[in-house]
């Protein structure tokens, strides 16, 4: 129960495989098969070597961000390991040496079966109607199981419905798996959920058990993305979506995130990695979308925005402007944004002023192109697709909005898209490749790695590199800013001024540099935070990858190879972005620029005010 | 965000415990012991403080003064009267004595009376089974305690 940041008891680093070579070796029987394993090793990390999958609800393993969850907390994982009375959880129950084990004789499947009877018991019956129906841990286990009734009529859970701008807590559905607290304490550092009470009382909630939106979450939905029930689901906005589509006043234009085109194929079946643009396109236009766009554009729109920023910043810190802050940080998550707010909040003139891309799509949209086509901005409906929960809590910011009407209306996330294609009864698989329509609609190869962790500094490493030196870069591929490690960091070579970069992804890594920062101790330039692990690629509203970090890697890979065919590379290249800045906000970092273009930040702390 | 209004006497006395226990968050059962010991309970502005000072999630927080049954976010009665409910206590007719108290006092478990003099709560084993039915008045400790003793223990705080 007493779980501290960093004096963690529920979750354990996970050894390395070199560390175990070390320790002694331990030889046991599972199914009847022999296996040989490090000390420490536990039985069911034994059986997964084995190829035995013990079937779980509450053990996860996210591999590159060396952090196990194991509370022993669901019971389903109990194997019978002989001459023990009792069975035992396998995710905690560690090998010992001859042990003979059994992970599905019949005394282990009956007590399964008890179990999620049990567990069932206190659970709604609403699976038909449920958001999570076909993509639910539990429901797929009982079907698994062969739950065909109810033994077991007990107390049901009545909790209030929570529900925030990004996400929606149902805690009657929760199991109390534990895992969506280690995402929030452990990985992301934000604190927000905790286990309160105890007993049948016992429920993960905010401080006081107050509304998800007074507390201090960022909505970066990683606890969704681990939950393995319908107990936290994103705010659906797929309904209205419909609607608007439906209505013939209205103009509906919409923007696809890079990392969606990476992930959306998964929901059909498709090998993790799949680029699916073309098709998705194809289904955007079929769906009855005016015109089809690409944040990647904005993500262009973004680097001009933001890499003029930051050479500006630089210049004036080389000058030896002392009020010049550094490093500048990006500003294009919102869920990153959120947490600096909420816990860095005497830190926010350091970030970049720059909006995400999916929020200056939106401005450009509804008054740059929206004059192009003669529509009226009341009548323009601008949707998103991301990859993200956050973004939706960031399409309903008062900043972004004029009089009362947002700059994007709503955004619907990766897994929403895919179900709404499924129910227009299209088979993204089988439909044909169409190209985004024009002008916000064309990318650079830069625009396109914005989707995976390092791919924002990359981009703008390759545009502020040419402005600063006037040279042009021999090679756009910025490798040493790439991979999967938490935090990385690298000096790429302006023409003799070396620029130190740092890139951090998950917002426990973020933490780290911001402490370094404060402390004084930092030596970066620039920093990239992305807040989820690996990117927006591993967004709270992708696909659900089951801790699955190689489809995480995988889906990075297709962002580079998208990255890797453009014709152009580099942002200020963009013909179109060029266009804008001609046609319409002048120069970059300009008067017009920044009204449409950039922001500011708020101190969400919690003060406290001494009387 | 709602902001927290707190005494300044309060936030400093509140600072100095959790000080004294080097700002540890791994001390954080020990600060909310020492912090009830003074205030009286752990309201949410008190458990706000403690995180800030302790640098964890009050969340957390939260979540450890909810599962201890020690821990109150309601204030206590001047006169905290415990009855024992383990089970050496609970053969002998700890049930009616709480009953008693309840009736007598007017106020259910874990709620204190209008006047704030008495709360009641429910503890399990103080440690003194040979004494039982135990009930425990501040730092007081009443032994067989019969149903029929309740009007008298009450009546001597009630001067």
């Amino acid at each position: 129960m007493v779980l501290v940041w960093r004096n963690v008891s529920l979750m354990r680093l996970a050894f390395s495989k070199e560390d175990l070579k070390m320790e002694k070796m331990i030889k046991l029987t599972i199914d009847n098969k022999q296996i040989e394993v490090p000390q420490g090793t536990t039985i069911y990390e034994a059986a997964k070597e084995l190829g035995i999958e013990i079937p779980t609800l509450c053990y996860m393993h996210l591999g590159d961000m060396g952090i196990e969850h194991k509370p022993g907390g669901c019971r389903i994982c109990v194997v019978e390991v002989e001459g023990r009375r009792n069975l035992a959880p396998s995710c905690n129950s560690k090998c010992e040496e001859g042990m003979v084990i059994h992970t599905h004789n019949m005394r282990v499947l009956n007590a399964r079966k008890t179990v999620m009877e049990l567990m069932l018991s206190d659970h709604p019956f609403d699976c038909l109607v449920c958001a999570k129906s076909g993509n639910c841990d539990l429901q797929t286990m009982a079907h698994q199981f062969g739950v065909r009734e109810l033994h077991y009529k007990g107390e049901q859970s009545t909790y209030k419905v929570d529900y925030s701008p990004s996400i929606i807590r149902d805690m009657d559905k929760c199991i109390m798996c534990r895992r969506c607290e280690t995402m929030c304490n452990d990985v992301q550092t934000v604190g927000a959920l905790s286990a309160v009470n105890r007993g049948f009382e016992s429920v993960v909630a905010p401080a006081f058990e107050m509304d998800l939106e007074k507390s201090t979450c960022t909505y970066c939905g990683q606890c969704v993305a681990v939950c393995p029930t319908g107990a936290l689901t994103e705010k659906d906005h797929t309904n209205q979506l419909i609607r608007d589509l439906a209505d013939p006043k209205k103009t509906v234009v919409v923007q696809t995130a890079p990392a969606v085109r990476a992930a959306l194929g998964e929901e059909f079946g498709m090998e993790a990695g799949t680029l699916v643009t073309g098709k998705m396109v194809s289904a955007l236009r079929r769906l009855g979308f005016n015109s089809v766009f690409d944040t990647d554009f904005a993500a262009d729109l973004t680097i001009m925005e933001e890499g003029t920023e930051l050479l500006e910043r630089l210049q004036k810190h080389l000058d030896g402007d002392k009020d010049v802050k550094l490093p500048i940080l990006t500003s294009c998550c919102p869920g990153w944004v959120n947490f600096f707010e909420h816990h860095f909040p005497d830190m926010k003139d350091i970030p970049s002023t720059a909006r995400s891309p999916q929020q200056m799509f939106g401005p450009i949209a509804k008054t740059y192109l929206a004059d192009k086509m003669g529509v009226k901005r009341e009548d323009m409906i601008v949707v998103s697709i991301m990859p993200c929960l956050a973004k939706k809590y960031e399409c309903q910011r008062d900043e972004f909005k004029v009089d009362g009407d947002p700059d994007v209306n709503y955004s619907i996330s990766t897994r929403e898209l895919a179900n709404l294609i499924k129910q227009a009864n299209m088979d993204l698989t089988t439909l044909p490749e169409e190209d985004f329509d024009n002008p916000l609609g064309e990318s650079t190869g830069a625009g396109v790695i914005f989707g995976a962790t390092g791919g924002v500094i990359e981009a703008a490493a390759r545009t502020a590199y040419e402005v600063y030196t006037g040279k042009t870069l021999e090679k756009v591929d910025f490798d040493a800013l790439r991979g999967m490690e938490g935090i990385r960091s690298a000096t790429v070579d302006f023409d003799g001024l070396p620029i130190n970069i740092g890139i951090a992804h998950g917002l426990g890594n973020a933490r780290k540099l911001l402490e370094d920062i404060r402390d004084g101790k930092s030596q970066y330039h620039a920093i990239e935070i992305m807040a989820c692990p690996g990117g927006c690629i591993g967004g709270g509203g992708q696909p659900l990858h089951h801790g699955d970090s190689s489809i995480l890697k995988k889906r990075a890979a297709a962002l580079y190879r998208e990255d890797e065919g453009k014709a152009i590379r580099k942002s200020h290249e963009n013909p179109y972005i060029i266009k804008l800045y001609e046609e319409f906000l002048g120069k970059p970092c300009s008067e017009l620029s920044h009204k449409l273009l950039h922001t500011h930040y708020f101190d969400k702390s919690n003060e406290i005010e001494i009387e | 965000m709602a902001k927290i209004k707190l005494a300044k006497s309060k936030v400093d006395k509140l600072v100095e415990i959790c000080k004294s226990f080097n700002n540890e968050g791994s001390e954080l059962i020990n600060v909310l012991h020492k912090a009830q010991e003074t205030f009286g309970y752990l309201p949410a502005e008190v458990q706000e403080i403690i995180a800030r000072e302790l640098n964890v999630a009050v969340a957390h927080v939260y979540g450890v003064v909810t599962f201890y049954s020690f821990f109150s976010m309601v204030p206590k009665g001047e006169f905290p009267i415990s009855i024992c409910m383990g089970t050496a206590c609970y053969v002998r007719g700890a049930e009616k004595v709480l009953e008693e108290f309840k009736r007598q006092l007017d106020v259910p478990v874990g709620e204190t009376t209008e006047d704030g003099k008495f709360s009641i709560s429910c503890l399990r084993c103080v440690g003194a089974c040979g004494l039982a039915p135990v009930v425990t008045i501040g730092e007081r400790v009443y032994g067989r305690v019969a149903a029929g003793d309740v009007a008298d223990i009450i009546k001597e705080y009630q001067s």
